[in-house]
């Protein structure tokens, strides 16, 4: 009985000594201390430290530089990223700044994660369009660097079996390609001459895939209305650059499934022609030298044709403290630190005043031709809302075609669920 | 009689033989290759010399590993968590067990129904519901000599302990346990002077050891092993456990050398724990009559 009242008392004394009751948490990625705001900024380079080596740097500087603001980075392994952001989403939990993939830009901004960035006219009129993330004439985000898909190959390989070494003003057509690779088959030194990649997973399957079925004539959606992916993904010209994709496979020249590591392979010896992005660019120099030729898509009808858009900085439509958030977006695109990143990981600058500033991509440079391919042929993944279903049902049917399923049926269910989906989200309207 | 007895002996052998190494292989491999450069893996592959530590061997992969992730801070992360919540798992799950299985009260029959009835609902559907949940909790934190009421668990130590410390396995596996262990003990301890803690603390658990046993390995594989949740809930880089950081290693070149380097890295660990207590683990599988 006496135990009662000494607990009480030690409750109360407890309730008493607690101060403020306040959350003591930073709701909408920002908190103020002593004056000084801090903003969380979110980033998908864990584990890539040459990457996040460069987004510290501009961090540090930017802290450096003002006393009002102090941006608190956090990194995440890119594999668990978009779920780490969708988690934070739902608890309202966003950083002010944050990194996203290209392609999911529109979804983000229709699911309200991010707000446009209201940086002024012109700010952008260097940028590399395909590493802007535009939706509804709204910019919501820029990257710093772009990738490019190429055919890797090696010009000892093709001149030693006759075939020409395409350009980007005279690709391959979708025959001479084939031929090539029908003649490295059949001078016995390869079991399988074409690595398409085919073992990627997940984002690569889109990026990778779907633009060569666009230079076949067909697509993921209509992009006049994003409303319907009848008739383009399950039109004629789809069928042609599904019984093409899958003519790689019945006639031996690709795996059904590829080595894990596609760049290895080719570095093995295993492979004669890859089809890879251009982070594989040092890996194989390295290897084979100044006989590594990167090589345009085949030309398939409608010309040769790459996925672009990369990672790219947004801000958060929670963020408490947009004035600061802005400030650190327009602080880190100065054309300085595109160069830093181009520099830190060989892709191509997603500015054209910095792109001048790296050697291997300024003309005559080494990858210079990766600029310029992108330049000339990227084409940004469907800007919609959608997007990510249509990654995803399109990943579905890759797999099944390169299996040997029903063409003609897996390529009118993928766009019918698609349809669907749209339809089911209230055709995505803003 | 005594050949043909002595042959079948020799092939039950074999064919014990065999299954070590089916199952030991891919383990060997992860090690193995683990000392060694990607092209020679890849290179290895087709061959015996895939699982022989042969060619260029060396440690490069385990300081790739140190390098590109806090493997250090996510081991010790790992283990607190896990210890943590083994500890409090058997406190708690035995309680609860302790007072179904030996007290007698109304509705006990009921409460454990329920509780056995929450194993069919799987973690992912609830996952969601429980982020919003854990994230209005409140928490007391100490700063400086005051203490501070916060809101949400979010990013903590305790986000990833306590929800999983109360286990509806854990629970049956004890009250299976304790059904086992005759009531005439308790009513001797009684007769001593001893209360339901007394009971509980003094006969019940001291003979229950290969049930603490079981318990702990069951409630530390998922533990050690857990990555969605940790992954939802945990945003610093200093509070990930293990799980997370295998990711780390997924760039767009991937170094397969060191993803066997850090696998090898966080599965000895359980292999350590599962030797030790094995024999306690197979044996208690054996007589509560239930597999995990």
């Amino acid at each position: 009985m006496s135990r009662t009242p000494k607990l009480v008392a030690l409750l109360a004394a407890a309730a008493v000594g607690l101060t403020g009751c306040s959350s003591g948490s930073s709701d909408s990625g920002a908190s103020n201390e002593g004056g000084v705001t801090t903003l969380e900024l979110w980033t998908h380079n864990g584990g890539n430290p040459t990457e996040l080596a460069v987004n510290k740097k501009v961090v540090d500087a930017f802290n450096a530089s003002q006393s009002k603001y102090k941006v608190k980075l956090q990194s995440f392994p890119q594999a668990s990223y978009n779920d780490a952001v969708t988690a934070a989403a739902s608890a309202k939990k966003l950083p002010c700044v944050m990194d996203i993939d290209g392609p999911n830009v529109p979804n983000w901004a229709w699911a309200g994660y991010l707000q446009p960035l209201d940086l002024g006219a012109g700010f952008f009129d260097k940028q590399l369009p395909s590493t802007l993330g535009k939706v509804d004439d709204k910019v919501y985000s820029f990257g710093h660097y772009d990738v490019a898909m190429s055919l890797i190959a090696r010009k000892s390989v093709l001149t030693q079996n006759g075939i020409r070494i395409p350009t980007l003003d005279q690709p391959w057509t979708g025959d001479e390609f084939d031929a090539a690779v029908g003649k490295i088959k059949a001078g016995g030194k390869f079991a399988f001459p074409l690595d398409m990649g085919t073992a990627g997973t997940g984002e690569w399957i889109p990026y990778a895939y779907s633009p060569l079925l666009q230079s076949f004539g067909g697509d993921l959606v209509n992009r006049e209305t994003y409303q319907s992916a009848t008739g383009v993904l399950n039109g004629p010209e789809a069928l042609e650059w599904a019984s093409w994709f899958r003519g790689l496979i019945t006639k031996g020249y690709a795996q059904q499934k590829s080595g894990k590591d596609s760049t290895v392979d080719f570095v093995n010896g295993k492979s004669a022609i890859m089809w890879n992005g251009s982070w594989a660019a040092d890996a194989v120099t390295k290897k084979f030298g100044a006989d590594v030729v990167f090589l345009p898509p085949p030309d398939f009808g409608k010309g040769p044709k790459i996925g672009g858009a990369s990672w790219q900085w947004g801000m958060s439509s929670s963020c408490a403290a947009k004035d600061g958030a802005l400030e650190y977006l327009k602080f880190s695109a100065k054309p300085e630190y595109y160069v830093d990143y181009a520099t830190a990981l060989g892709l191509i600058p997603a500015n054209t005043d910095a792109a001048a500033q790296v050697p291997n991509f300024a003309p005559g440079g080494k990858y210079r031709f990766f600029l310029e391919l992108s330049q000339k042929h990227a084409l940004v993944r469907p800007v919609t809302p959608a997007y990510p279903f249509i990654a995803s049902t399109f990943q579905k049917a890759v797999s099944d075609i390169l299996a040997g399923g029903d063409a003609q049926k897996i390529l009118d269910k993928a766009a019918k669920d698609i349809d669907n989906n749209i339809k089911s989200n209230g055709n995505y309207e803003f | 009689m005594t050949t043909s007895t002595a042959r079948r002996g020799r092939l039950i052998q074999v064919a014990r033989s065999a299954l070590v190494i089916f199952f030991a292989f891919p383990l060997l491999f992860m090690f193995v290759a683990s000392f060694k450069p990607d092209a020679q893996i890849f290179a290895d592959l087709g061959s015996i010399k895939a699982i022989l530590p042969v060619g260029d061997v060396s440690l490069e992969n385990y300081r790739g590993v140190f390098d590109r992730v806090p493997a250090a801070r996510f081991l010790v992360n790992s283990v607190l968590v896990s210890a943590v919540t083994v500890v409090l798992g058997i406190l708690i799950n035995s309680m609860a067990a302790f007072a179904l299985s030996r007290m007698r009260w109304r509705g006990r029959r009921v409460v454990l129904a329920a509780i056995i009835a929450t194993l069919i609902v799987p973690f992912e559907t609830f996952a969601l519901p429980l982020v919003w949940w854990v994230n209005k909790l409140p928490w007391l934190e100490i700063h400086g000599f005051q203490l501070r009421l916060t809101e949400g668990w979010l990013d903590t130590y305790q986000v990833q302990i306590l929800p999983f410390v109360a286990n509806a396995f854990s629970i049956y596996l004890f009250y299976q346990y304790f059904t086992s262990i005759p009531v005439e003990l308790d009513e001797a301890a009684r007769m001593d002077g001893a209360g339901w803690f007394g009971i509980y603390r003094r006969v019940v658990m001291p003979l229950s050891g290969p049930a603490i046993a079981t318990v702990a390995i069951l409630t530390f594989l998922p533990a050690w092993n857990s990555y969605l949740w940790p992954l939802m809930v945990v945003q610093s880089e200093e509070l990930r456990p293990v799980m997370i950081g295998i990711q780390y290693f997924f760039q767009l070149n991937v170094s397969w050398g060191q993803i066997m380097a850090y696998a090898s890295m966080i599965t000895v660990p359980v292999l350590v724990l599962f030797v030790a207590f094995q024999r306690a683990f197979i044996g208690s599988i054996a007589s509560a009559g239930v597999k995990g």
